[in-house]
């Protein structure tokens, strides 16, 4: 079963590839990856998707509460969660496509952020389906670049991952 | 070893400080301070480049005595052994590049078996890192794996912090290997010298005592189980927790098995304990665990050479885990009562539940299983010929123990000599038996047989070893001479890499790919170009009489080279593969 799981660490050199190779080392999956500092520079928050069966998963948030650095974490999966992921893509558009392009923009609320003479980069943000589905329907158009954050994660209503 | 260059020496500064007036000292000054600090009284190293002002500093005090290795493996090996025998970390100080990569294998030792070190390792200047710098490799990156934590230590105001932080990590909650990483420049560096009393790490709580709704719930099972073991492993020796598993198992009167790493925490002498369990445990520890209705587990991790095939371990038996590390817990074997917490602190728990509970393990019951319980011991399991016209390694270990009286410190390398080791020497005392476990590394006994016996120089300090892993650390045996450290080295030569053979006499048809040691060295002729006293023993009759010669030679190490019989094996065996319950006998 796929987790989503919320991970509060010390913002220092090397933190990140603590949970990366700990990932490699024990042979566990890791679907996407984001990090970032949070409004405590001292904190950063990772996001992390993976997948395992139960077993796998609990002995994954063991490993990682192990981890010296490792302040906090959550399995959101365990609660009403957000996921969002942000993507950014750039297209050729010849003059007869830019306005379906456009249009299929819109529906997906997305927006275009750069234009030049025969590209866009559409930015759009939802979960990681709604970005999938977004691909699909560009498929008729020449897609020159995909770039995607991987997904973050927040839980719904008083539940926070905090110090 | 050729010197890095890149610093100007520093002038030192003396560590008195006048009236109220700061001085500043230079980060090697403050490594030397910091050791004082912690109450390191001895630490094991090699010098080199990336560490000359560190050694310098060294140099200028006598408080922490420093012990001159012949191999950065050695060292580390070494400082296991100080920590082991002793409720203190190991302390190591290696240069950069190789000097650290030579320590990595005693570090993945360390880690595997969750032995409290402290691990100094020196790295090229700050502003050269990641430059391929002569001696550079990246410490922090290579022994990531292999390390409970480590730190690389930017900038000299970190110093001091760092090193209360790895002393507090390396020795709290399920102890483990912390490696420091200092750049030359940092150790020229000067800052104001405080070394901070406590620390708290917002990110670092390991969990002392035990939830006491766990350890009612584990009462429940351990006063009703009509067939239940106690399986203790290396966590109560780390713990310190032998007065109370002694305790609680005579509480209950319950069978009580050790792993290897267990060994010395309940006396093995005594009638309830049944010998080690696993692989080339006893039948009656093994047969007990496959019949049990209750395992309670202490301190011990359900490694795979003591479960055997996963898929047979245990059928009929409910399992109690106490282990003060969470992902210990149902890791490898589904628990029913997980208790996280200090061992020490969850037996004096539960010592205390029981006592005040009007439930009494049932009687009738343990006697029946008793009963079962001798019958698999009278298998006497690990007899071996006694008649035998070459020396039976078992018999020179039996006599050790007998010559010993049971009391000396034992280290040992990997193979057959440590499965024998293991089975016949008898260890009544926590602390005492000190071998690799998780890693298995060839190579350990010798240098972990010199910490052992700096940190008790009274002491008898036997290492175990065979005539292939002594080969891996012999060059410590300079090190043995230069400190005068009387080990007595038992040599179970058998011209084979026993535990190799063995195998491949059992599951190869005996081709014997690469196990047979040719071109050994004359091992007395070669202890006496170190030094030290060399004997060769052939005949069984001349075992007792060898050991006691040697042993009385107290200030001497002394290299017994005993030419054993080579086809012999250790027994009992469960194969790989297969259940507790099937053992290869003799």
């Amino acid at each position: 079963m796929r987790h989503i799981i919320g991970i509060l660490m010390e913002n220092e050199s090397g933190a990140l590839s603590r949970v990366a190779g700990l990932f490699s080392a024990r042979g566990y999956n890791i679907e996407s990856l984001t990090v970032a500092p949070t409004d405590d520079p001292t904190l950063s928050r990772l996001t992390l998707v993976t997948s395992g069966s139960d077993e796998i998963v609990e002995q994954i948030v063991k490993q990682l509460n192990k981890l010296v650095d490792v302040v906090k974490l959550m399995d959101l999966t365990e609660y009403r969660h957000i996921e969002r992921e942000m993507m950014m893509v750039k297209l050729r558009v010849g003059r007869d496509d830019r306005d379906e392009v456009k249009r299929l923009t819109d529906i997906f609320r997305g927006r275009i952020i750069d234009v030049s003479a025969a590209t866009y980069v559409v930015e759009l943000t939802g979960d990681s389906a709604k970005l999938d589905a977004f691909i699909e329907a560009l498929r008729p158009f020449e897609v020159l670049e995909v770039v995607r954050s991987g997904v973050m994660g927040i839980a719904r209503g008083d539940v926070a991952l905090k110090i | 070893m050729r010197l890095s260059g890149g610093v100007r020496a520093p002038t030192l500064t003396t560590f008195t400080v006048a009236g109220d007036q700061t001085v500043e000292l230079t980060g090697a000054e403050i490594f030397v301070r910091c050791l004082q600090e912690e109450g390191v009284d001895l630490i094991f190293g090699y010098p080199g480049g990336a560490v000359l002002h560190i050694y310098d500093a060294l140099y200028k005090q006598d408080k922490v005595a420093h012990i001159l290795v012949r191999h950065e493996q050695g060292a580390i090996h070494a400082a296991e052994g100080y920590a082991k025998s002793t409720d203190k970390p190991g302390v190591a100080l290696v240069t950069s590049g190789p000097g650290a990569t030579n320590a990595i294998t005693g570090i993945a030792d360390a880690y595997m078996d969750s032995v409290p070190l402290v691990v100094f390792t020196g790295q090229v200047p700050t502003h050269l890192i990641g430059n391929d710098a002569f001696q550079e490799v990246d410490t922090v990156g290579i022994t990531r794996p292999c390390v409970k934590h480590n730190f690389l230590v930017k900038n000299v105001k970190e110093l001091a912090t760092v090193i209360k932080k790895a002393f507090y990590v390396a020795t709290s909650g399920r102890p483990g290997p912390v490696v420091v990483d200092i750049p030359k420049d940092v150790t020229a560096h000067k800052a104001e010298f405080s070394y901070p009393k406590t620390i708290r790490m917002r990110s670092y709580n390991p969990t002392i005592k035990g939830h006491s709704g766990q350890i009612r719930k584990a009462i429940d099972l351990i006063l009703t189980a009509r067939q239940p073991i106690i399986y203790t492993g290396g966590g109560v020796i780390l713990g310190r927790a032998s007065k109370s598993l002694t305790d609680f198992t005579r509480l209950l009167g319950y069978p009580i098995t050790n792993t290897l790493m267990g060994l010395g925490g309940y006396p093995a002498t005594d009638k309830l304990n049944v010998g080690m369990l696993g692989m080339h445990g006893t039948y009656e520890a093994n047969m007990a665990m496959h019949h049990a209705d209750l395992v309670i587990a202490i301190g011990a991790r359900f490694d795979d050479r003591v479960t055997g095939n996963i898929e047979k371990f245990c059928p009929y038996a409910r399992i109690v885990h106490v282990d003060v590390d969470p992902s210990s817990i149902s890791k490898n074997v589904k628990v029913d009562v997980p208790i996280v917490g200090q061992v020490d602190n969850v037996l004096k728990a539960m010592i205390k539940e029981i006592k005040a509970d009007p439930r009494k393990p049932d009687a009738e019951a343990l006697k029946a299983w008793w009963k079962q319980i001798n019958e698999w011991r009278a298998m006497d399991c690990l007899k071996y010929d006694r008649e035998s016209k070459l020396i039976k390694p078992q018999h020179v270990i039996e006599s050790l123990w007998k010559a010993t009286k049971g009391d000396a410190f034992v280290t040992s390398d990997v193979g057959q000599h440590q499965m024998w080791a293991a089975q016949f020497y008898r260890f009544d005392k926590p602390n005492r038996w000190i071998n690799s476990g998780g890693l298995g590394t060839m190579g350990f006994g010798l240098p972990a047989a010199m910490g052992v016996q700096l940190a008790h120089p009274g002491a008898t300090v036997a290492c175990i070893t065979g005539e292939a892993s002594i080969q891996m650390c012999i060059q410590e045996l300079s090190t043995c001479l230069q400190y005068q450290l009387p080990i007595k080295v038992v040599n179970l030569n058998n011209r084979y890499m026993g535990m190799v053979r063995q195998w491949q006499e059992f599951f190869y048809q005996g081709r014997y790919a690469m196990s047979y040691m040719d071109a050994l060295p004359d091992f007395v002729m070669l202890a006496e170009a170190y030094g030290h006293v060399g004997m060769r023993i052939e005949n069984p009759g001349d075992v007792e009489g060898a050991l006691k010669e040697a042993l009385k030679l107290k200030d001497r190490l002394v290299f017994m080279d005993f030419i054993t019989d080579q086809s012999e094996n250790v027994y009992p065996m469960i194969p790989a593969g297969a259940g507790q319950n099937e053992m290869i006998l003799v």
